[in-house]
């Protein structure tokens, strides 16, 4: 051999060195808001992730995966655009997963096309996210799939008038929109329709304001965290629970850690969610169980650590489909069609919209043997994102 | 009609208080001892988180946590006033006490965050707080009247100290002309932190009492410090009826605002700031800056 194969050689052993080894890292930026009011959200984002990795390891396919997490914070479009392009550009990320908010996951959309990487939504609850990029896949619920049952169970518990109060931004109008259509279909009318801005403190207002319209039940949405908590505390404390008038909502605004700070007081609230704590299923015991011998504290669980866990199920299964390789089209049509048993329940990953289709049970707020839980009353089946099959 | 009224001239009374309690305090500081303390809504946040932990942790009863919450914030408070507070009274210039006193802020956050963590912590009230009350024609937050009562003493107590004893009469002295006080033989850095204790004590109190308005996360000392300036600034500081007045007719603005267009959200409350101010330049019922 002489010099000059000798060095072709040695060139292009260096470049199959260079072009993948064979034992790479993927990684998965996950942004949520580990830090600030949401940050619970957040933490439940890693315990959903690191329950997931305890039960199948952090290889897949041969290749070693690794979650890196930043921090959302508030809602910051400029602020989580600027994460994701770093995650994106500086720590070489294969696939990006979390987004508590609306408005940041909006904002990273525009990215996916360019960075060919497909994004696992794990809460960002507005319908239209998931059709800002082909490369979007949802774990978590929309306020859609949350409020039409909300709606007709509304109706089914006997309530004519009922007041609308939201909060101010995407996922409450969203809300707003799915239980009015809904609700005023099937007969009901709607007497009051107030949006809150998101910087609410001071509830007392608004429950005079509904006080005064005479409805007879009322439907809320708030992002879950401090205003949740001050919006229901301010319903049984200026007396409208006292007086008759009912409270429905999604189950955004009765987390399963706020019950006990709710106290026996809120008993008797009904709300629609994709999940509860409660839930009484093998999946969801062992789930609980992994995230206990994990450290983490199930009371402090919430929706988002089961939107983590099922999604980092599919991070797998893409990187299975695409053998560790950057295919966002390839990633994405190995989930569509889908079907799991997710601690929730069962769920599929619907082919059309991406999004995440799930059981949606009726609530009721009941205290079981000292503890204050949402017990699931009544299921309604295989709901789809109802925002998204009207369009 | 006149039901509305009334019930929203109660939320705003309610509110007012709330807004009273956590800002008479640094209206003492800013009249009286002429430091803007930025660092106020840290120590009323210091005050809610300590009685979170005696609330929540140590079982302790409301009243008792909220005692802890003022003695434990006026002690924390001490060496912060032996060291940096006592070198700006009176006659350093506005921006070093502006910076000290910011600087003071990020540092108890800073503290606060890693001590007990991002999270919102609950300052739980106990059952003969909670609920509401019926006062005849509309319902009542329990605790609201409990803010409003506590208001109300807290605004009579301090007058009585002002107007009616002697430590009222050597504080406006030294206030006044602290020179000719000191050459009278009174203690004008016993008074000044004193003083500085009882500004403090009362930021703590209203921490523990406005928590379910402002509710207590690290954040809070920078968050809420616009709201507790702007109620000194519009009553004028250093003076008590001022305040009340203040925090009276800017609760009014706000909840009469976000009753009728809760989509304005803060508006209103600013617009009633820059409309007052407008009117009065040294606030409802301040004194020229001399």
């Amino acid at each position: 051999m002489n010099g000059l194969s000798g060095l072709l050689l040695a060139a292009i052993a260096f470049s199959m060195l260079g072009a993948g080894a064979f034992a790479d890292t993927i990684k998965v930026g996950v942004i949520g808001p580990m830090s600030g009011p949401f940050a619970l959200y957040g933490q439940n984002f890693k315990m959903g992730i690191d329950a997931w990795v305890a039960e199948h390891g952090s290889k897949v396919a041969g290749h070693d995966v690794e979650f890196v997490y930043r921090d959302e914070g508030t809602p910051n479009p400029a602020h989580s655009k600027a994460l994701a392009q770093e995650l994106l550009v500086k720590d070489k990320v294969d696939y990006l997963a979390g987004a508590y908010f609306t408005p940041d996951a909006m904002a990273i959309a525009p990215l996916l096309a360019e960075a060919k990487t497909p994004l696992v939504v794990m809460n960002a609850a507005t319908s239209s996210i998931t059709t800002k990029s082909p490369y979007i896949v949802r774990t978590s619920f929309t306020m859609w799939q949350n409020a039409v049952p909300a709606a007709k169970a509304a109706k089914a518990a006997g309530a004519k008038k009922v007041a609308i109060a939201v909060s101010d931004y995407g996922p409450g109008i969203d809300a707003e929109e799915a239980f009015k259509k809904t609700f005023e279909g099937e007969g009901g009318s709607i007497v009051e329709s107030i949006r809150m801005p998101l910087s609410t403190t001071d509830f007392s207002p608004i429950m005079q304001r509904i006080k005064d319209s005479g409805a007879d039940m009322i439907f809320t949405f708030l992002p879950s965290g401090p205003p949740t908590l001050g919006f229901v505390k301010a319903y049984i404390d200026n007396g409208l629970k006292v007086q008759g008038v009912k409270l429905i909502s999604t189950g955004d605004v009765v987390p399963d850690p706020d019950l006990a700070a709710i106290g026996d007081a809120g008993v008797g609230i009904l709300s629609t969610y994709h999940y509860s704590v409660a839930h009484d299923s093998p999946e969801n015991k062992a789930f609980l169980a992994q995230i206990a011998k994990d450290g983490g504290k199930v009371g402090e669980v919430t929706m988002t650590a089961v939107a983590a866990y099922d999604g980092a199920r599919l991070i797998y299964k893409m990187i299975e489909a695409t053998d560790g390789k950057r295919d966002p089209d390839k990633a994405i049509a190995a989930l569509k069609g889908t079907q799991w048993m997710s601690p929730r329940g069962p769920v599929s990953i619907d082919p059309e919209t991406r999004h995440i289709r799930q059981n949606v049970y009726l609530r009721k707020v009941e205290n079981v043997d000292g503890k204050l839980i949402n017990k699931e009353i009544e299921t309604y089946k295989d709901q789809p994102d109802w925002g998204l099959e009207k369009h | 009609m006149l039901l509305t009224i009334l019930s929203l001239i109660i939320d705003a009374v309610s509110y007012g208080m709330a807004l009273f309690i956590i800002s008479i305090g640094l209206s003492i500081m800013m009249g009286l001892m002429r430091v803007v303390n930025l660092a106020h809504g840290a120590f009323a946040m210091i005050g809610g988180y300590l009685a979170s932990y005696a609330l929540v942790n140590l079982g302790a009863p409301y009243l008792i946590a909220a005692l802890i919450a003022v003695v434990g914030t006026i002690i924390i408070s001490i060496p912060f006033e032996l060291l940096l507070y006592r070198r700006i009274y009176r006659k350093s210039d506005s921006l070093t006490q502006l910076l000290l006193t910011i600087g003071v802020t990020f540092f108890i956050i800073g503290v606060m965050n890693f001590v007990f963590g991002p999270t919102v912590k609950p300052v739980p009230l106990p059952s003969w707080l909670s609920g509401p009350v019926d006062i005849g024609f509309r319902m009542v937050p329990a605790h609201r009247i409990f803010v409003v009562i506590c208001g109300a003493l807290t605004a009579l107590a301090l007058w009585v100290l002002f107007d009616r004893t002697d430590f009222g009469v050597r504080l406006r002295a030294a206030v006044d002309d602290s020179d000719m006080a000191e050459s009278l033989g009174i203690r004008t850095d016993v008074l000044y932190l004193l003083t500085f204790a009882l500004a403090v004590g009362l930021a703590a109190f209203g921490g523990v009492v406005g928590a379910e308005l402002l509710p207590i996360e690290p954040y809070y000392a920078l968050r809420y410090m616009v709201i507790f300036l702007v109620v000194v600034s519009v009553g004028g500081a250093g003076s008590i009826a001022g305040a009340l007045a203040a925090s009276f007719l800017l609760g009014l603005a706000d909840t009469t605002g976000k009753y009728f267009m809760p989509e304005y959200g803060d508006f209103f409350f600013y617009a009633a700031v820059i409309a007052i101010v407008f009117l009065f330049p040294n606030g409802l019922l301040g004194r020229e800056s001399g």
